[in-house]
């Protein structure tokens, strides 16, 4: 993985610095909190219902052991002991005092981490297949990518007070695992020409988003050459930084720029700003790109054996589950489930962080990834390790073998810790699980991803949930509504809703009423959005409401 | 004759040029495209700092305004005047605060009138905030990127 050199750490350290004596002049009366709320939500921090909320990036989820322990120690040190990981392959502590942030920075960037960026209008974390660099399907490893865009997007002297904040996703398969068309500018690497001799080159995606427009982002340009890469994303931003709407906060992203033009007006504007700042000379010299790849060439793999003693039914259940295709076939990668029944999704202790840490280093090449579903991943663990990795995990309560089942909820933490959520989300989380949990019921439900947002932000996704649960007040009250039909993978589409809302124990019963037509409806090899897109709307709708 | 609107060069807290700063106000971006004859002229952030390209050459002051500091569209308008060769001096005005000083300089400002004078102290930590920079701009200081394939 990448290693900072010292002009990255330098980098990292100055932020911190530079924090430091924001927070020393905030202090001091020398700044409002007006003026220094953006300034520390640009480094991750958020004034919460209770407490501060430090988020901390982990740039396309990639971090090695000695990271993930400190972060367990972060959670030990200055939190309850727990830390929080998110969709966009971060993590957020929950409990954090304003005047131990300083401290907490300067504890990250000694492991070559921060929190840059991890809020505020500017360009966001960027985020990445979970599987980079390990799946079986990927035309190239897009993390050298991420990680040229990292760089470029970190303190950018124009890009910093943007109207709104910017989201950025790159992939390099056919098969979607981040969103990447529900991102303000999605990018998938792929390959033109034949197999053996083709060019890589970068798709474009633009004005993509969830929040209260949910919007799926439309393609904007079908092959930007590799050494362009930074110069095209730069013209994305500086005619968004220029046109994206100010007057109103809700209407501010990119994609109600794009919307608004129309994806054809937009991209016109985009390569006229593209033609000019070729001229420019933005680009990174070529020999970075390369530099930067070779950090994240292929470890070690070596052939190993491939067929395990799978006669222990939990065990088979989670490699069955848990476990996906890796480009070496003696090797797999290995989802470690923050899901378990009844649980908090997303959640884990510093004792199960140090765990995963050290199954890391044992077992997956002092690899992690943090998953945009909320999970964490061992990128690659050879076949054979699949039982010692498997009775680790199980000892830690880490075990449960859920990978995309209904009990791999996405849920955001809602009215429990958020200050802009109207109803809870985790509880209701906690309920769906242990239900279809107790009832043994996922397993025959297969893949079903069902995704809880506490307010219209929907930071958990619902739009993009095969079933969506979207919390909202209702007088007063807590009221939930259902939507179906949404997918954030390369079908992407925005679930609709069914109708009226429920109260909590209505939306739990509604959600096991549509699996129900689901289980009665489907055919051979369907999921249950197979089945939804077949039949309709109308036949839940009848189920539900009738 | 449009009103000037602009800073006097009594207002200016920063500046990082040797020539002397004209000495009367600006005009709006819509009067300098009727006067042939303006030499200073304030952009707001609506306005497409690209109209004025055609006659940069005649132009010895443009103030670019942030009515609030939140509002970065002046840092794209600085970049773009640079970046077409413009040479006379970039003023930041209005919401002008430290924390933004130094991306402004990064964007070509070479002085500063911020509403609220600032700490000098503090104003001098950040225009030295970033030893080294990621991105090219319109400083022209070589990017770490380039740093690092220096022969």
């Amino acid at each position: 993985m990448y290693l900072y050199d010292h002009y990255d750490q330098a980098m990292v350290d100055a932020r911190v610095a530079e924090f430091r004596d924001q927070a020393r002049r905030r202090l001091e009366g020398k700044l409002t909190e007006d003026q220094f709320k953006p300034l520390r939500l640009m480094n991750g921090l958020y004034l919460q219902l209770h407490a501060y909320m430090l988020r901390v990036a982990i740039p396309y989820g990639t971090l090695n052991s000695r990271q993930m322990e400190v972060l367990a120690d972060i959670a030990d040190k200055y939190d309850r002991g727990y830390g929080h990981f998110t969709t966009r392959q971060n993590i957020q502590y929950n409990w954090i005092k304003l005047e131990d942030a300083g401290d907490i920075l300067a504890d990250l960037a000694s492991v070559e981490m921060h929190a840059i960026q991890t809020s505020g209008n500017c360009i966001r974390n960027i985020s990445a297949d979970h599987f980079a660099g390990a799946a079986a399907d990927e035309v190239a490893d897009p993390r050298p990518y991420a990680e040229l865009m990292r760089q470029w997007s970190s303190f950018h002297p124009e890009f910093s007070y943007l109207p709104r904040k910017f989201k950025i996703a790159v992939i390099a398969s056919a098969k979607d695992r981040a969103a990447m068309r529900l991102h303000d500018i999605g990018i998938r690497i792929v390959k033109r020409g034949n197999d053996s001799g083709g060019e890589l080159g970068a798709q474009f995606y633009a004005g993509g988003g969830m929040g209260r427009t949910p919007m799926i982002a439309p393609l904007i340009r079908d092959f930007v050459p590799l050494d362009q890469l930074i110069t095209y994303a730069e013209a994305c931003l500086r005619v968004y930084n220029r046109y994206g709407r100010r007057d109103n906060k809700y209407k501010a992203r990119i994609k109600i720029l794009v919307h608004e033009l129309g994806a054809a007006e937009y991209t016109r504007q985009v390569e006229e700003e593209f033609a000019h700042m070729l001229e420019q000379g933005v680009e990174p010299p070529r020999e970075e790109l390369a530099r930067i790849a070779a950090f994240f060439a292929d470890p070690p793999f070596v052939d190993a054996p491939k067929s395990i003693d799978r006669s222990n039914p939990a065990f088979d259940a989670w490699v069955k589950a848990n476990t996906h295709r890796h480009k070496h076939d003696s090797y797999v990668s290995a989802v470690i489930s923050l899901k378990p029944a009844g649980g908090i999704p997303g959640d884990a202790t510093a004792e199960q962080m140090r765990v995963m840490a050290r199954l890391a280093k044992q077992y997956s090449f002092d690899e992690l990834r943090v998953m945009h579903t909320q999970n964490v991943l061992l990128p690659h663990v050879a076949i054979a390790d699949l039982p010692a990795v498997w009775a680790a995990l199980d000892a830690a309560g880490l075990a449960a073998a859920n990978m995309d089942s209904i009990e791999d909820i996405i849920a955001c933490p809602g009215l429990d810790y958020c200050s802009l959520a109207n109803a809870r989300s985790i509880p209701l989380a906690q309920r769906i699980s242990e239900k279809f949990a107790a009832t043994g019921k996922s397993a025959a439900l297969g893949e079903l991803k069902l995704k809880i947002s506490g307010c219209i932000n929907a930071c958990g996704h619902h739009h993009a949930g095969h079933i969506g649960i979207l919390g909202v007040d209702k007088k007063g009250r807590e009221n939930y509504q259902l939507s179906l039909g949404g997918s954030e993978a390369e079908d992407v589409s925005l679930a609709k809703i069914t109708g009226p809302g429920f109260d909590e124990d209505g939306v739990i019963a509604a959600v096991e009423k549509v699996t129900d037509v689901y289980l009665a409806r489907r055919e051979d090899g369907e999921r249950f959005l197979d089945t939804y897109r077949r039949i309709g709307m109308e036949p839940f709708k009848e189920a539900l409401y009738a | 004759m449009a009103k000037d609107i602009g800073t006097s060069p009594d207002e200016v807290q920063f500046r990082f040029r040797d020539d002397e700063p004209v000495d009367h106000g600006t005009v709006t971006v819509d009067s300098a495209l009727d006067q042939t004859n303006a030499t200073a002229v304030r952009i707001e952030p609506g306005d497409d700092a690209r109209l004025l390209l055609p006659f940069l050459d005649r132009l010895a002051l443009i103030e670019v305004n942030f009515p609030s500091f939140g509002d970065g569209r002046g840092y794209s308008s600085a970049r773009i005047l640079r970046e077409a060769g413009y040479t006379g001096e970039l003023r930041a005005v209005g919401d002008v605060l430290v924390d933004q000083l130094s991306h402004m300089r990064r964007c070509g400002f070479d002085s500063f009138a911020p509403d609220t004078p600032l700490d000098p102290e503090d104003a001098a930590r950040a225009f030295a905030t970033w030893d080294n920079v990621y991105q090219a701009a319109a400083d022209s200081r070589p990017t770490i990127a380039r740093l690092r394939h220096e022969a």
